[in-house]
């Protein structure tokens, strides 16, 4: 019975059906691993361990009448970003530290509605406007490969608890690399779905244009998987498109013979750590090895979308968080009368420095005067931007990246220092602002600490990337690395 | 250039978050210098291109017009900082 919790969906799935081991069983192993590596990790918010093993025993009753699908049983953590009905939601900030939803997302009602098996809420940085966890108003959570360093963020809990087998899988969200950069930092797998393939509703708003949920696992099977629950279309999510339902697993142990892959110059940014690039063009290698064909593609747009996203997303997050008023939910400044002095402490006791900062960024950059040279300019760059991807997918099938020029840095490193920690989303926030997918796979370490490859592709190309990660990674190995804690 | 107290204090007042005087100074310094790496956009020209509001392919989506139930008023005002019976509580708006 050892080590259940390091077991993938795909393992558990098969040892649940068979009755060899149960989700109680499971969960319990995943409970235990949390007791034991919790206070260094800290990849939790909010444990619900009762509830836990409640779902589990559920689950149990499901697979004993034959009933359930690949999740049924088997744990997850929920970063918390999602509303989560009766079960505190934070977003990691004061502002919502009280905050219990009425309601699921549409995502977490979709695997519980298979009989998952919610383990608790995962850290992340405030209102997923980070790269590091540090923007937790809570506490940081540690990277499980060097506890001095970060995991990663936003969806840093997702990646770390994945990471250190306190979960076997996580759902995450990633508005400019939020879920493919901390499983790059961590050494896990995370997808970014096309945008729309996943309702966001429920899903707390940072910046609409941009925002998707996604999963993070340890192997990419587990993400296509966890991708085949929570995709499709959902009436009350109005971006949520009509997509035929299709199996995201079924084509998993293909071949990649044939398939033409594009290595976008841009991406490999002056200042790259020597390590991840050596990493990277290993991993390039060996894709061609496995019969992929590959060559040199040019994105020149690339050099305009830090600025492009930088004013798109505090834009709409300065639009979205209007709502914090502390009147109808959330943080409540009351030591007055007056209106508007309730409403300006409300917010600066609520909000934490980053999202204080991304707010009257945004404000800026929509105020009047500023518009035009900030917020239209910035929407004219996407379409440039994304006519960029339209013509090299032309030639091309998928592009492979660096997911982050670096691996993990150490807490408190670049913390204090905005424009440095917006530089390490170079590499996914073009794959927001085109609307694409992404995934980050494992492709090796440098110095120890885990390199990400990503794969990007043309809107709902999900199959190809997933094909062509698993392909990558039964050669390779790499997400078969555990860290030692 | 780098934004002016005033500017900082402008901005803050449009979003309706209160600062202290050194937060005025750092988001002051570090606004202007996020604005700095926007610099690189005048390089661009973007005459004529129509701007992109979000990369989705849906356009205006419509449903039909169907009475639904919403969430039961208990629900709603579950996490209300302030009520009253049935209402969520708030400062008095209208000046004496």
């Amino acid at each position: 019975m050892a080590e259940l919790n390091w077991l993938s969906i795909q393992e558990a799935h098969s040892q649940l059906t068979s009755r060899q081991i149960s989700s109680v069983e499971l969960t319990q192993a995943c409970l235990d691993r949390i007791e034991a590596v919790e206070d260094r990790v800290q990849s939790f918010l909010t444990l619900t361990p009762e509830t836990a093993l409640a779902q589990a025993e559920a689950a149990d009753r499901m697979l004993a009448a034959g009933e359930g699908g690949p999740l049924t049983g088997v744990p997850v953590q929920i970063k918390d970003v999602m509303c989560t009905e009766g079960v505190p939601t934070t977003c990691a900030s004061r502002m919502l530290e009280n905050f219990v939803p009425v309601y699921n997302a549409t995502a977490v009602e979709r695997l519980l509605g298979q009989g998952a098996v919610m383990l608790g809420k995962g850290n992340m940085d405030e209102f997923a406007m980070g790269s590091s966890c540090e923007n937790s108003a809570f506490h940081p959570t540690m990277n499980p490969w060097d506890l001095e360093r970060v995991p990663g963020g936003s969806s840093g809990g997702a990646a770390a608890s994945v990471a250190s087998g306190e979960a076997i899988y996580a759902l995450g969200s990633d508005t400019g690399g939020s879920v493919r950069q901390p499983a790059a930092l961590c050494g896990v797998v995370g997808l970014k779905p096309t945008y729309g393939l996943v309702s966001r509703y429920g899903l707390i708003a940072f910046a609409s244009s941009l925002d998707q949920i996604g999963p993070v696992g340890r192997t990419v099977m587990d993400c296509a998987l966890a991708l085949n629950a929570i995709a499709g279309h959902d009436p009350r999510d109005a971006t949520s498109v009509h997509q035929e339902p299709k199996d995201y697993a079924a084509s998993l142990g293909q071949d990649i013979k044939g398939l033409r892959l594009g290595v976008p110059e841009e991406y490999f940014v002056d200042g790259m750590e020597p390590g991840s690039r050596k990493a990277v063009d290993e991993a390039i290698l060996a894709l061609e090895g496995l019969g992929a064909s590959v060559r040199p593609v040019s994105l020149p747009t690339t050099r305009y979308a830090l600025a492009c996203y930088y004013i798109i997303a505090p834009s709409e997050c300065s639009a979205n968080l209007a709502r914090y008023d502390g009147v109808k939910y959330g943080y409540s400044y009351q030591d007055t009368n007056d209106m508007w002095e309730a409403l300006e402490k409300t917010r600066e006791y609520g909000f934490g420095p980053e999202v204080t900062r991304r707010v009257m960024l945004g404000t800026y950059a929509l105020s009047s005067g500023y518009y035009d040279a900030y917020y239209l300019k910035a929407q004219q760059a996407r379409t440039l931007i994304r006519q960029d991807f339209d013509r090299v997918f032309q030639d091309v099938d998928a592009l492979v990246t660096p997911t982050s020029p670096v691996t993990a840095f150490k807490i408190g490193e670049k913390s204090g220092d905005p424009v440095q920690m917006y530089l390490i989303d170079v590499c996914t926030l073009p794959v927001n602002i085109s609307g694409l997918p992404g995934l980050s796979v494992p492709c090796g370490f440098s110095d120890g600490l885990p390199v990400g490859l990503q794969l990007i592709g043309p809107q709902f190309s999900e199959e190809t990337l997933l094909r062509t990660a698993h392909a990558y990674e039964s050669a390779t190995g790499w997400s078969r690395a555990r860290p030692k804690l | 250039m780098p934004l002016e107290r005033s500017q900082v204090e402008h901005i803050a007042s449009l979003a309706r978050i209160g600062l202290t005087d050194e937060e005025v100074q750092m988001f002051g310094e570090q606004l202007s210098q996020i604005l700095e790496q926007f610099e690189v956009l005048k390089e661009l020209n973007t005459t004529g291109v129509t701007p992109t509001g979000h990369a989705g392919g849906l356009q205006t989506v419509m449903r039909e017009d169907l009475a639904e139930d919403s969430l039961e008023s208990e629900d709603v005002l579950k996490n209300a900082p302030r009520r009253e019976g049935e209402f969520f509580r708030v400062n008095s708006v209208l000046e004496e």
